[in-house]
């Protein structure tokens, strides 16, 4: 784990806003040489601080009008193999996101799709089909908010 | 409207949002002043928005992350919006999802650790207002997070 200051902190949430964001134009907002806040950068990145870059689109407008939360129960745990489940389901392209929890369901998957009967054809072709699915549970969402997070 | 080049620059820009612009232009098979003018109209169109950076909550301390699948009293005209405006000023709440479907609202809380998540369980999220049954997911692991369109 690493320790923040107040600085660090302005400057993950600026780079979490925006990861383009030049070490020279984030040390002038902050009040530092651009050496210094490319080494402010460079220690955070190195220590992990952040898992990746994300592209932000508007899905809807192109024609991803469709969102849906999957929570999968696999059907008999110990006969079926969780390598094969997972190395199935991160393989479909209409699943953005892959979790596994613990709780009512094992799994829980954010797929995307063009309308609902787009959707419907993923969910029989695609996710019905998977080895060892068992209970699923499908909730369409309706808005999303992202936060800042504890900075 | 998208054109196939569009899409062929938005799935290589999706799959490595920090390349350089000529790696990208190169991959996508377009020049770089061709790929320069098209990003530049899907900004201006709203399609694209930006790059994020994903932060990586465990290199900052938080450990434990928990989706807490809420089920609102419907009753009460005023609930969602009671509720999400509450949501909102919990800074360990990172997302906020609204749904069509057996759960009504999903929040995606964030812990320092075990003892972290029970004091703010208890302290800042039972404490919701009209929330008339409430479910948690332990995330175990995130095994696919890039949230790609199928373009």
């Amino acid at each position: 784990m690493i320790a923040l200051d107040d600085t660090d902190r302005a400057i993950v949430r600026a780079l979490s806003a925006d990861m383009t964001t030049s070490a020279g134009a984030l040390g002038r907002q902050l009040g530092l040489s651009q050496p210094a806040c490319w080494r402010r950068i460079k220690r955070l990145r190195e220590a992990g601080v952040f898992r990746a870059a994300r592209l932000d689109v508007d899905a809807a407008a192109l024609g991803f009008g469709v969102t849906v939360f999957l929570g999968v129960k696999l059907a008999a745990k110990g006969q079926v193999s969780l390598e094969d489940f997972e190395r199935a389901v991160t393989a479909i392209p209409e699943v953005q996101t892959v979790e596994h929890v613990l709780g009512a369901y094992d799994y829980r998957l954010r797929v995307v799709a063009r309308d609902i009967s787009d959707f419907e054809r993923v969910l029989r072709r695609r996710v019905l089909t998977l080895p060892g699915v068992g209970n699923i549970d499908a909730n369409v969402l309706l808005s999303e908010e992202r936060r800042p997070g504890p900075l | 409207m998208l054109d196939d080049t569009d899409r062929r620059i938005l799935r290589y820009y999706q799959s490595d949002p920090e390349s350089a612009s000529a790696d990208l232009a190169e991959r996508a098979g377009v020049t770089t002043s061709t790929l320069a003018r098209r990003l530049e109209r899907l900004r201006d169109k709203g399609i694209l928005r930006g790059v994020r950076g994903v932060i990586h909550w465990p290199a900052l301390g938080y450990e434990v992350a928990v989706s807490l699948r809420v089920t609102l009293d419907k009753t009460q005209a005023r609930a969602f919006d009671e509720f999400l405006d509450a949501a909102r000023d919990v800074p360990e709440v990172l997302e906020i999802q609204t749904f069509l479907g057996q759960v009504d609202v999903r929040l995606s809380v964030i812990a320092r650790d075990m003892g972290h998540y029970q004091q703010l369980y208890r302290e800042r999220l039972l404490t919701l207002p009209h929330i008339a049954d409430i479910e948690a997911l332990m995330h175990v692991a995130q095994l696919k997070t890039q949230e790609s369109l199928p373009l």
